[in-house]
C-alpha cells in the first residue's frame, strides 16, 4: 500500500460509517406522507387495501378493500394503550351511528395478545369488528408506530381525517359527515 | 472383562449426554432478556410499560405450558414476527448489525498488515543510526563522561 493509501481507506471507511448511521436514523422517520395530503385538503388513497387480516378470533380474513363503498373509520388500538380505553365509548358511538348508513368501525389491533384484545372488546362491549395486526402488515403503511391512530376513509377508500392520538366525538362526527358527503 | 470395562466407559461418557439432550424448562430470566419490548424497542427484562407487562405475561403462560426457551421464542416470532427478538435479523437494514463489526475488524487488520512493515523498517532504520552514531547525550552528560573517562586514564 503506498504511503497516502492508508490515511484515504481510513477516511472512505469513517465516510461509510457515518452514512450507515444517517441511514439507520433517516430510515427510521415517522411516514408524515397522508397527514401532509390531507392537511393540503387532499383525498390520499388508503394505502393497503389489499393487506388482509385475520379477525381477533382468527375465524376469517378481511382487508380494507372488502369494505369499498362503505365509509370506514379504521382505527389501530391495543389493550395496553391508556388513551385506547378512553376513546373505546367514542368508536362504539359512532359504530351505531356509521352502522344506519352501512358504514362501519374497523379497528386494528397494533402489537397485542390476543386474549387481551378480546377481553378489551367484550369490557367495553365494543361491536365493531377487529382485526390483528400482529406482523405489523398494515400500520406501518399508514405511519402508524404510537397508539391510538384513527383513519377516516370515505366509500371509494379515500382518507378524509385522520387523528394522531386519542380520537374526539366532535372530530369524528365532523370526518364522518365529510366521508359520507361525498 | 476388558470389553465390560469399555461399556461401563461408554455409558459413564454417553450418559451425560443422553440427559442434556432433555431440554430444560424454561428459566423466565433467561427468555427475558432474549426478548424485545416490541413497543419501546429495548429488551424486555429493562423495558417498564404496559405492553412490556404483556409480553412478560405472556412468556409465563407459556414457561407454565412447559414450553422450552426456544419454542417460546419460536411462538413469539411466529406471533409477532422477527423483530421481537433481540437478536438482530438476518435481512433488511439489521443485517448491518452482523456485518459492520465485522468489516471493521477487516479494515482494523488491513490497516495493520499496511503500518506494520513500515514500523518495522522505521524501528531498524532507528536502531542502525543508534548503533552507527551512539545514543545522543546532552552536553552535561557528555561533559560528564569525558571527565570520567579522563580519570580512568589516570
Amino acid at each position: 500500500m503506498k504511503r497516502s493509501a492508508v490515511p484515504i481507506a481510513v477516511a472512505v471507511l469513517a465516510a461509510a460509517l457515518v452514512g450507515l448511521l444517517v441511514y439507520g436514523v433517516v430510515a427510521r422517520k415517522d411516514d408524515t406522507s397522508l397527514d401532509a395530503a390531507v392537511q393540503k385538503g387532499q383525498r390520499p388513497q388508503a394505502p393497503g387495501s389489499a393487506v388482509t387480516l385475520p379477525t381477533l378470533d382468527g375465524s376469517t380474513q378481511r382487508s380494507l378493500a372488502q369494505l369499498r363503498g362503505r365509509v370506514v373509520v379504521l382505527n389501530f388500538w391495543a389493550s395496553w394503550c391508556g388513551p385506547c380505553e378512553q376513546e373505546a365509548p367514542v368508536l362504539e358511538k359512532a359504530q351505531q351511528q356509521l352502522a344506519q348508513n352501512g358504514g362501519t368501525v374497523l379497528g386494528v389491533t397494533y402489537k397485542d395478545d390476543a386474549g387481551a384484545s378480546r377481553d378489551f372488546v367484550r369490557r367495553y362491549k365494543l361491536t365493531y369488528p377487529s382485526l390483528r395486526d400482529d406482523k405489523l402488515a398494515l400500520a406501518p403503511k399508514f405511519g402508524t408506530n404510537k397508539l391510538p391512530e384513527t383513519f377516516v376513509l370515505d366509500k371509494s377508500g379515500r382518507v378524509v381525517a385522520l387523528s394522531r392520538g386519542e380520537v374526539s366525538q366532535s372530530f369524528l362526527m365532523q370526518a364522518i359527515d365529510r366521508a359520507q358527503a361525498s | 472383562m476388558r470389553a465390560a470395562v469399555l461399556v461401563a466407559l461408554a455409558f459413564l461418557l454417553l450418559a451425560p449426554a443422553g440427559a442434556g439432550a432433555v431440554q430444560p424448562r424454561a428459566s423466565f430470566n433467561d427468555v427475558e432478556d432474549e426478548v424485545m419490548c416490541d413497543t419501546c424497542n429495548v429488551p424486555l427484562n429493562v423495558a417498564d410499560s404496559d405492553r412490556a407487562d404483556q409480553e412478560r405475561a405472556t412468556i409465563r403462560k407459556l414457561i407454565a405450558q412447559g414450553l422450552t426457551k426456544d419454542q417460546i421464542k419460536a411462538e413469539l416470532k411466529r406471533t409477532y414476527g422477527p423483530a421481537i427478538l433481540a437478536m438482530p435479523q438476518d435481512s433488511g437494514f439489521s443485517i448491518a448489525a452482523w456485518w459492520v463489526p465485522v468489516a471493521v475488524v477487516l479494515a482494523l487488520l488491513a490497516l495493520l498488515l499496511a503500518l506494520l512493515p513500515r514500523w518495522r523498517r522505521r524501528g531498524r532504520a532507528d536502531e542502525a543510526f543508534a548503533s552507527a552514531h551512539g545514543p545522543a547525550l546532552s552536553e552535561a552528560d557528555a561533559r560528564r563522561l569525558d571527565e570520567d573517562l579522563a580519570r580512568y586514564d589516570t
